[in-house]
């Protein structure tokens, strides 16, 4: 048995807690249930951080190099005796900083959401989701295979469901929570293509032999993998598309990003949770996952580097012109996201020039806690001035001064400034871009320069703009968990960038070096500083510039406000083209052929008991002289025809 | 004197059963068309004693049969009996015709 059999523990107290509270939680224990999921998470993420610690200072490295540890092993389905389908737990640099992450941020999200939902009638609901949402998010980071992380990863896609509908008094969460399951659920169909292509090419499903099989160069499977093609690109190139239309789905790249700004209907909790840890970073994780297979098609490398670059730019503009906190801040990690995968994209595997893995990783790591502070100080805020828009905001640094003060180091490590995590992570993220492709690299720096710009302007109307005087002065700043947890967090971000992370997370195991170039991150430190001087020259205090800038961009400003009309080409699509292409006939073949011949067959059988039920009249002497008829010809039969 | 042959018999029994079966068919007071089946049980008990007399004249099995129609016949008009009481206590009447919506 592997010392690390306790990992197991991890992912099965939230799943623990989950059906203690889905089950009673709203007859018995409804008050102490925030309490129950709390102490869950709390052990596990202390059980999360004790492995971690094990395997990064103890045992997890073997001659210098990071290993692949498979903690538990258990052949679940048996096809035949070469093909099975496992459930395990791989622990390897990433899934074990994954559930550090996952763990504590849903932690803290528990511990916040005990003040923020406060009084709810299905509090232990709330919380029975919670745990579900954390335990599926765990379990797919841990997963040792392919198949088993698409459990995990529809898992996710449910539990988002139910908690972005979460008010589903409203219709417009329930629009959301469907928009979002629909729109992901469409993009794990290509997942689910993708990893029956990989599979069948390299005849296995679990990880570790997958990669070993496709990546090494003369092996059967290498070859077959090349060698077929379909449309003139080889299947490796469809296989890795596919599964990366599921990642583009899940972490809400252009143009499935479509659901992630209507998710904000769910609790702001549960915005801080699909945002910096259990959600849109399953995307990255997969390709990161996958990375040694997709380092080895550039096709495929160049899709996801552009896809993430364009959705960085893209919603970087978006969120300039957003009026509501939550979806300014949703279109960040959208941004944010898109860091992390053309980061991941302009990567290679191995040695130096695979900065942009650990690049992309240690962004991860810092974006989780920044993004949480983010949207839980939005809860907080929206908690205590109960509106979402930040034109009804404004002046509340004083009257919120913990939230004030977080809230203002989330905004500096977003914008990259040092010494805050973000500027570290986004450091490597440039660097590598920047040995790489110097397009991206200038998009990359362009994004951050937005980012710091549209997290400042969010920054002061919020907290600056104006002096508002509250009816109720003895208001107060959310509860004691509430300021507990943005503290926590305000402290990890200013310093989760000192966390040697690339010494412990590279493409191939082996320590990365890590070095600061400080004449090199001279150049975005600027830019972004310009940025947040522009922010504040527009929007510290209240002002006409912003209308005169706004009026003077024009049709760009409308068309970014209203998302680049991205929705209105999917209703688009959706209404006029496949529901009057596809739908309608295939609604009218339905009605008339399947239909039709359907009751064609009823009415056939009406008519014709229509036709002889007139024999069943009710009158005893017509049934008399039927019997006697029957009893002449019977008679008749038998005596005349065959002779008895 | 003569002896009545089998045939003379028989045809009594059959015009008696042809009448009992119109009466059947014809009549529409329910005590009338028991009659009628009354009349037709009858026509086959004189089948059964003519057919013992002149096939088996050293055996009564035939006369026993005829014996044990009278005593059915006996319940079952009984039974018609019941019936019709019952009907004409829901619907007033004895009339067959009034009787079909029965069959729903």
């Amino acid at each position: 048995m592997s010392p690390y059999f306790f990992v197991m523990l991890v992912p099965l107290l939230p799943l623990v807690s989950f059906c203690i509270l889905g089950l009673f939680g709203r007859k018995y224990i409804k008050t102490t249930s925030g309490t129950l999921g709390v102490i869950s998470l709390f052990i596990s993420a202390l059980l999360s951080l004790y492995t971690a610690y094990r395997y990064f200072f103890i045992d997890g490295k073997v001659n210098g190099i990071y290993q692949h540890i498979i903690a538990l092993k258990y052949t679940w389905l048996q096809f035949s005796p070469r093909v099975s389908i496992d459930m395990g737990i791989l622990l390897d640099p990433i899934s074990v900083m994954m559930i550090v992450i996952v763990s504590f941020i849903s932690l803290m999200v528990h511990i916040f959401s005990l003040g923020y939902m406060k009084g709810e009638e299905r509090f232990a609901i709330y919380y029975a989701f919670l745990s579900l949402f954390t335990f599926s998010m765990l379990g797919l980071v841990l997963s040792s295979n392919i198949f088993q992380i698409y459990i995990f990863w529809e898992l996710v896609g449910i539990s988002s469901f139910l908690l972005i509908g979460f008010y589903f008094e409203n219709p417009s969460a329930v629009t959301a929570s469907n928009k979002a399951f629909i729109v992901t659920r469409f993009a794990d169909f290509g997942f689910l293509i993708g990893i029956l292509i990989l599979a069948f090419y390299s005849g296995t499903l679990d990880f570790g032999t997958l990669i070993e099989r496709l990546t090494t160069a003369g092996s059967s499977q290498y070859i077959d993998i090349h060698s077929a093609t379909f449309l003139g690109a080889s299947m490796l190139t469809w296989g890795l598309g596919l599964v990366f239309i599921g990642g583009a789905g899940k972490s809400a790249m252009f143009p499935l990003h479509i659901w992630l700004p209507d998710a904000m209907e769910g609790p702001t909790p549960v915005s801080a949770l699909i945002h910096a840890a259990t959600m849109v970073v399953a995307g990255v994780f997969l390709v990161a996952r996958l990375f040694p297979v997709f380092s080895i098609d550039l096709t495929v490398l160049q899709i996801v580097t552009w896809v993430g670059a364009f959705s960085a730019l893209f919603a970087a503009v978006v969120a300039c012109t957003q009026t509501d906190i939550k979806r300014v801040l949703a279109f960040s990690t959208m941004s944010q996201i898109g860091f992390m995968m053309f980061s991941l994209g302009v990567s290679k595997y191995g040695g130096e020039s695979g900065l942009g893995y650990t690049g992309s990783m240690f962004h991860l790591f810092t974006h989780a806690f920044f993004k949480s502070l983010l949207f839980l100080g939005a809860g907080a805020v929206i908690h205590f001035a109960h509106t979402n828009d930040i034109r009804d905001l404004g002046g509340l640094r004083k009257l919120m001064p913990v939230t004030h003060l977080s809230f203002l180091i989330a905004c500096l490590a977003i914008a990259g400034i040092p010494p805050f995590s973000g500027f570290f992570s986004k450091e490597d993220i440039l660097m590598a871009a920047y040995h790489s492709d110097k397009i991206i690299y200038a998009i990359a720096v362009l994004t951050s320069a937005l980012t710091a710009f549209y997290m400042f302007r969010l920054y002061y109307s919020v907290f600056w703009k104006r002096d508002i005087h509250l009816h109720d002065k003895n208001h107060e700043e959310g509860t004691l968990s509430m300021r507990l947890t943005l503290v926590i967090l305000a402290v990890c971000t200013a310093f989760a960038g000192f966390v040697p992370v690339s010494s412990w997370i590279t493409s191939d195991g082996a320590p990365l070096e890590s070095h600061i170039d400080i004449v090199f991150s001279v150049f975005p430190v600027l830019m972004a500083l310009t940025g947040i001087g522009l922010a504040t020259y527009l929007y510290k205090t209240e002002n006409r510039r912003p209308q005169i800038i706004t009026s003077a961009f024009g049709s760009l400003y409308r068309a970014a406000y209203r998302k680049f009309y991205i929705d209105e080409l999917y209703l688009f699509i959706t209404r006029k083209i496949i529901f009057n292409g596809i739908g309608r006939p295939a609604a009218w073949f339905d009605k008339n052929i399947v239909d039709g011949f359907m009751n064609g067959l009823a009415t056939t059988t009406a008519k014709i008991s229509g036709l002889i039920k007139g024999l069943q009249s009710g009158k005893v002497q017509n049934y008399a002289l039927y019997f006697f008829g029957g009893i002449i010809a019977l008679a008749v039969l038998f005596i005349y025809v065959l002779n008895y | 004197m003569n002896e009545i042959s089998i045939t003379q018999i028989l045809f009594v029994s059959t015009a008696l059963f042809f009448i009992g079966m119109y009466g059947l068919f014809t009549r529409r007071n329910m005590i009338t068309m028991l009659m009628a089946i009354e009349i037709i049980l009858n026509s086959v008990n004189i089948n059964f004693v003519a057919f013992n007399k002149y096939l088996y004249p050293g055996k009564l099995d035939g006369v026993f049969f005829t014996i044990f129609i009278i005593t059915i016949a006996a319940a079952e008009a009984a039974m018609a009996i019941a019936i019709i009481i019952n009907l004409y206590r829901s619907h007033h009447s004895i009339d067959v015709e009034d009787a079909e919506e029965m069959k729903y």
